[in-house]
């Protein structure tokens, strides 16, 4: 009876009626926890559909030599190339931004053969690494707006459109160039739903096509184009809204009459053949007079031909911009 | 032995519990926005998320009434004024953060957006729905309006989600899945509250026919 010590005192003794609840106690305990975590982690999972994950970083690309920078570059602070290879609209890999990055290494850029046919006197069938040796690449540092109404200043490597069709030499039928998409549910895993009209399509008009600023772009920030991006080759029309760039293209076409257009076939009233920047006609369901540039707290101003009107405002001369949107 | 001593009402754990499980969106929002992983467009997409996080809530608060119409389940109307309380606090953050961050108060261009373009507007219009309906969710409220005119006047919470719903799938480029899932939802809530509703009509009138 010795070890037992003092009798604590009638403060430190749990009172009776609590000393039987304590099961209730630590029962109630047990049942907030697990609710309140199960309507978190719920609500997280609903969050999910709409979440930009932090996507994995698959860009292993080598770099490029790039033999000039042009005089048609922007000066304008870069967008950083975390931000456009995480930043992606490429309904091929997914609907989500951060899709593409997640998902586009089942996209294989080689061995990549481009044709192309049509209104040519010299049909053509290359090889992309042949394609490569034949034009100095240059650096053309464009600003991207695209029709959701961000926008991004993105330093592509590539060469003009124009110096590829001039090799193939159209004909005088050629009025328009057509470009698809590679088709392959196997790379481009959506292909297998029915979200657009695959595989992706677009057009522009032969002198759009021809004109200097017109790119097909190769690569970014000096490097190959990672797969989201577009990889192996991907079209650049910088007064256009950013789904004229057609990406991983595998036939450009030139024909006599206006080609389809993925997104034009898809919501006709919303996106027109031409889709020239312009802040003066709206999207049915939004505004197209500001725009956030990526990194930025405030919105900007849209420029009409996304600021190159000097440019190519003449290409469209006593054309109603407004009906031809 | 000690039955007596429990608390009265059951579940006391489980407003807590919900409350607490509620505030997970915000915090996991600021957490995100913190360690700078909201995207490259960080402001739409908080502005996404808080927007779905509103109608989710929204939704929720139409499912206590038809729980317990379905199962005789009560403890889900003790939840319903919270839910859809938290539906209008994330309804309100989606507003703000669209006048305060997006627009960063550019006043002509938020009106030129309610007015022009109806995926604003209806999604406006939700939310000025919802603000009565906050007002008047306290029980004083109830005993104010008398019953039935309260009651009249919460089955804007229904409207206020469907137009929620019409002003996500404005917003979407393409794949409408996800807002035709609460679409589907709400309709089916709808629909159990309509068969209910025929259904207690009926048996009145059985039972004044028996009367009679």
């Amino acid at each position: 009876m010795k070890n037992l010590g003092e009798i604590p005192s009638t403060a430190e003794i749990t009172p009776e009626a609590l000393y039987l609840r304590r099961r209730e106690f630590l029962r109630n305990g047990l049942l907030f926890t697990a609710t309140s975590t199960s309507v978190g982690a719920g609500l997280l999972w609903l969050m999910q559909g709409n979440r930009a994950s932090k996507p994995k970083s698959s860009a292993r690309t080598s770099s490029l030599t790039v033999a000039s920078s042009s005089s048609y570059n922007t000066t304008e602070p870069q967008t950083p190339y975390e931000a456009i290879t995480t930043y992606n609209n490429f309904y091929e890999f997914g609907l989500a931004k951060s899709d593409p990055a997640t998902n586009a290494h089942t996209l294989q850029p080689r061995p990549w053969t481009l044709r192309i046919e049509g209104e040519v006197h010299k049909p053509l069938e290359i090889d992309i690494d042949q394609l490569l040796k034949w034009f100095p690449l240059e650096e053309r540092i464009y600003r991207m707006r695209c029709v959701e109404a961000w926008s991004m200043v993105i330093p592509w490597v590539g060469f003009p459109l124009g110096d590829l069709l001039k090799r193939v030499e159209p004909t005088s039928r050629a009025k328009y160039v057509a470009f698809t998409t590679l088709f392959d549910p196997e790379q481009m895993p959506e292909q297998r739903e029915q979200l657009l009209d695959w595989p992706y399509v677009e057009g522009l008009r032969i002198d759009e096509a021809v004109h200097p600023l017109t790119l097909l772009a190769v690569g970014l920030y000096g490097k190959e184009l990672p797969s989201q991006n577009g990889a192996p080759l991907r079209l650049v029309v910088p007064w256009k809204y950013g789904f004229k760039g057609i990406k991983s293209i595998v036939t450009i076409r030139l024909v006599e009459e206006e080609p389809p257009s993925t997104w034009n076939i898809t919501a006709p009233h919303e996106y027109g053949f031409y889709a020239n920047v312009n802040p003066e006609v709206d999207h049915p369901r939004w505004s197209q007079a500001s725009e956030r540039r990526i990194g930025d707290f405030r919105r900007r101003p849209t420029l009409p031909f996304n600021g190159y009107a000097e440019q190519v405002a003449s290409l469209y001369t006593g054309m109603d911009l407004r009906q031809k949107f | 032995m000690q039955s007596k001593s429990r608390s009265s009402t059951p579940y006391p754990w489980l407003k807590p519990a919900v409350f607490v499980g509620a505030l997970t969106p915000v915090a996991a929002l600021l957490l995100h926005a913190w360690r700078g992983e909201l995207g490259a467009n960080p402001i739409s997409q908080a502005l996404n998320q808080l927007g779905l996080v509103a109608l989710i809530f929204l939704v929720a608060a139409l499912i206590c009434t038809p729980l317990k119409t379905l199962f005789g389940w009560t403890w889900p109307l003790r939840l319903r004024r919270m839910l859809g309380l938290f539906g209008f606090a994330y309804a309100t953050l989606h507003v703000s953060t669209y006048v305060g961050v997006d627009q960063f108060f550019d006043w002509q261009a938020i009106i030129a957006d309610i007015v022009k373009r109806p995926f604003i507007f209806v999604g406006f219009a939700a939310f000025v729905l919802l603000i009565p309906l906050a007002m008047t969710s306290t029980a004083a409220s109830i005993k104010r309006l008398g019953y039935a005119r309260w009651q009249q006047l919460h089955r804007l919470a229904y409207i206020a989600p469907l137009l929620g719903i019409l002003h996500f799938t404005w917003r979407v480029k393409k794949d409408v899945s996800e807002p035709l899932t609460y679409a589907f939802v709400v309709g089916i809530l709808l629909l159990v509250r309509v068969v209910a509703a025929i259904y207690a009509r009926r048996t009145v009138m059985l039972e004044n026919l028996k009367s009679a």
